[in-house]
């Protein structure tokens, strides 16, 4: 039988404590009542989630960081859609090369992508502005869209869409009928990876933000620098809270095993 | 049915990408070239001087020196815990596997800099693991600032990519190997290392392809826990860009940060690729 013995449980243990310690911590210490850093020995409190109220540009940098997020995962779905259609769908010259390229932001590393388009875009006199900070975004989040409709994508029976056409279904009704409602779970999923993946990103805005453009990863990136109160952690916490509910979602609309092989079973 | 040229349909993307990643790249290619005057700004002097400075230098040898050692740590230890553990994860349960994953794999969907904090608070003067040491009658560890902390940080952040990677490969594997050797009497760590661990290895590898690469770039995590002292390549680069306004050299420790990891990469992929010849039947 394959079976874990005690050796391996107790290490499984270990590791998964390893994994969850500085995440727990975070979430217990926003509980603190205390005005340091401290686990919430006097009791939970919510006075460090009431406070983030009293600092407005958390807040905004909330809301700049949720819409930058929407905007780019729906430009780059939008971009992507097409090309994973035909990437995924037929052999052409060039295919390839197509392919690595798109994917190729996961292999140049975030801080060389993040002077690159600071300086591209203050270059052409967009740097700072939030159109800016969306185009970096959508470019960083490509490959995470490209990659789950991919997955859809290849999966289709071309024969499906033949059927629609012998039964006199032009090319835009195929499409729009028959192939896009069999691509929905990738391109859900692939939109809310690129949402997650936009929401958490660091390094490139750092670069490409102003300070009317903050993120609130930068934001609290910044405040951390500074002085680490528990404010940190509260807000830290919400960002935990909202990164688990959409995790569920992506388990509900994918699968988060599906979603981790890369789409493979 | 005609089909849409797929050379229209790649059309939109492969624009976007041409001006929002490969332009840029060439264009900070060039920007290495030049050079910096506090007066003048950024000049177009075309040679070699920055890299002349960073390869003369000793304050930027050392800091490329701190990115390799903290690269090579992470990796390592990526490898020596992040493969049983995804060995250990296939043999669960369904149910306990997919729990698993989703707690192992999860944090990769969690901002970096959450991550970090956590570590922050954990590592503190103060913190909770310096209380358990004092509890154990351990000494006091200051792990803030130094380069085992940010080993520790980083390799939590970056362990996930190595357990997928190896996951991926286990599931290419046939368990009658497995159980084949444990009924011939093997012990669990036997099987792991002399059955399990060659079969996935394939997996190690492209896994310490990943996490080396991202941890010799890795930013956030060395600028919080590292701070100001323990510079890396990343950080230096933020500085020249963000604190000295030297454009110019810190796109120069760009070019060389990216040319020295795909070196390293790619003598890796050669001597692996040549041991696998020597072993195959």
């Amino acid at each position: 039988m394959r079976r874990n013995g005690i050796v391996g449980l107790a290490f499984h243990a270990l590791f998964v404590a390893f994994m969850l310690a500085p995440l727990a911590v975070v979430a217990l210490v926003a509980f603190t009542p205390d005005g340091y850093l401290s686990l919430p020995v006097h009791g939970p409190s919510l006075r460090w989630f009431r406070a983030i109220a009293d600092y407005p540009e958390f807040v905004d940098s909330f809301w700049i960081s949720i819409r930058l997020g929407l905007a780019s995962a729906s430009l780059s779905t939008i971009v992507l859609l097409p090309a994973a259609v035909a990437i995924g769908r037929s052999r052409f010259l060039g295919r390839d090369g197509v392919l690595a390229f798109v994917m190729s932001p996961l292999m140049v590393p975030a801080v060389v992508m993040g002077i690159a388009l600071l300086r591209f875009l203050s270059i052409l006199g967009i740097q700072g502005t939030f159109g800016g900070l969306v185009l970096c975004h959508t470019v960083v989040v490509g490959p995470y869209v490209l990659r789950m409709l991919l997955a859809a994508a290849t999966g289709i029976d071309g024969n499906v869409e033949r059927a629609a056409v012998s039964l006199g279904a032009g090319r835009f009704t195929t499409f729009r009928r028959v192939t896009l409602p069999m691509l929905l779970g990738g391109l859900a999923g692939g939109w809310v990876l690129a949402f997650i993946a936009s929401f958490d990103e660091l390094t490139v805005s750092v670069f490409v933000a102003s300070p009317q453009t903050t993120p609130l990863p930068l934001r609290l990136f910044s405040h951390i620098a500074e002085t680490t109160d528990p404010l940190v952690a509260s807000v830290s916490a919400v960002i935990l809270a909202l990164s688990a509910a959409l995790l569920i979602l992506l388990d509900r609309l994918y699968g988060v095993d599906r979603l981790f092989s890369g789409g493979r079973r | 049915m005609k089909k849409t040229s797929p050379f229209l349909l790649c059309g939109p993307v492969l624009a976007m990408y041409a001006l929002l990643l490969a332009a840029p790249l060439a264009m900070t290619v060039l920007l290495s070239f030049n050079s910096y005057s506090r007066s003048l700004g950024i000049v177009l002097t075309w040679d070699l001087r920055n890299y002349a400075e960073v390869i003369s230098d000793s304050y930027f040898l050392r800091i490329f020196g701190r990115t390799l050692q903290l690269a090579v740590a992470v990796t390592l230890i990526s490898a020596a815990i992040g493969a049983p553990e995804a060995w250990i994860i296939s043999r669960l349960s369904p149910r306990w596997r997919t729990f698993s994953l989703l707690v192992v794999l999860g944090p990769l969907l969690v901002s970096v800099v959450v991550r970090t904090l956590g570590w922050t608070i954990l590592m503190g003067g103060s913190g909770l693991l310096n209380q358990a040491f004092a509890a154990l009658g351990l000494p006091r560890a200051e792990m803030l600032f130094s380069l085992p902390g940010v080993v520790i940080a980083l390799t939590h952040v970056l362990v996930p990519f190595m357990v997928l990677a190896v996951w991926t490969a286990l599931q290419q594997v046939d368990p009658a190997t497995e159980n084949a050797a444990a009924s011939l009497g093997a012990s669990p760590a036997q099987v792991f290392l002399r059955v399990v661990l060659p079969q996935a290895m394939p997996g190690v590898l492209s896994g310490s392809i990943i996490v080396f690469s991202l941890a010799a770039s890795a930013f956030a995590t060395p600028a919080l826990i590292g701070g100001r002292r323990l510079k890396v390549a990343a950080t230096a680069i933020y500085d020249e860009f963000l604190a000295s306004l030297n454009w110019p050299l810190g796109a120069a420790i760009a070019v060389l940060l990216v040319v020295s990891v795909v070196a390293i990469v790619l003598l890796w992929n050669r001597l692996v690729e040549r041991r696998f010849a020597a072993m195959a039947p």
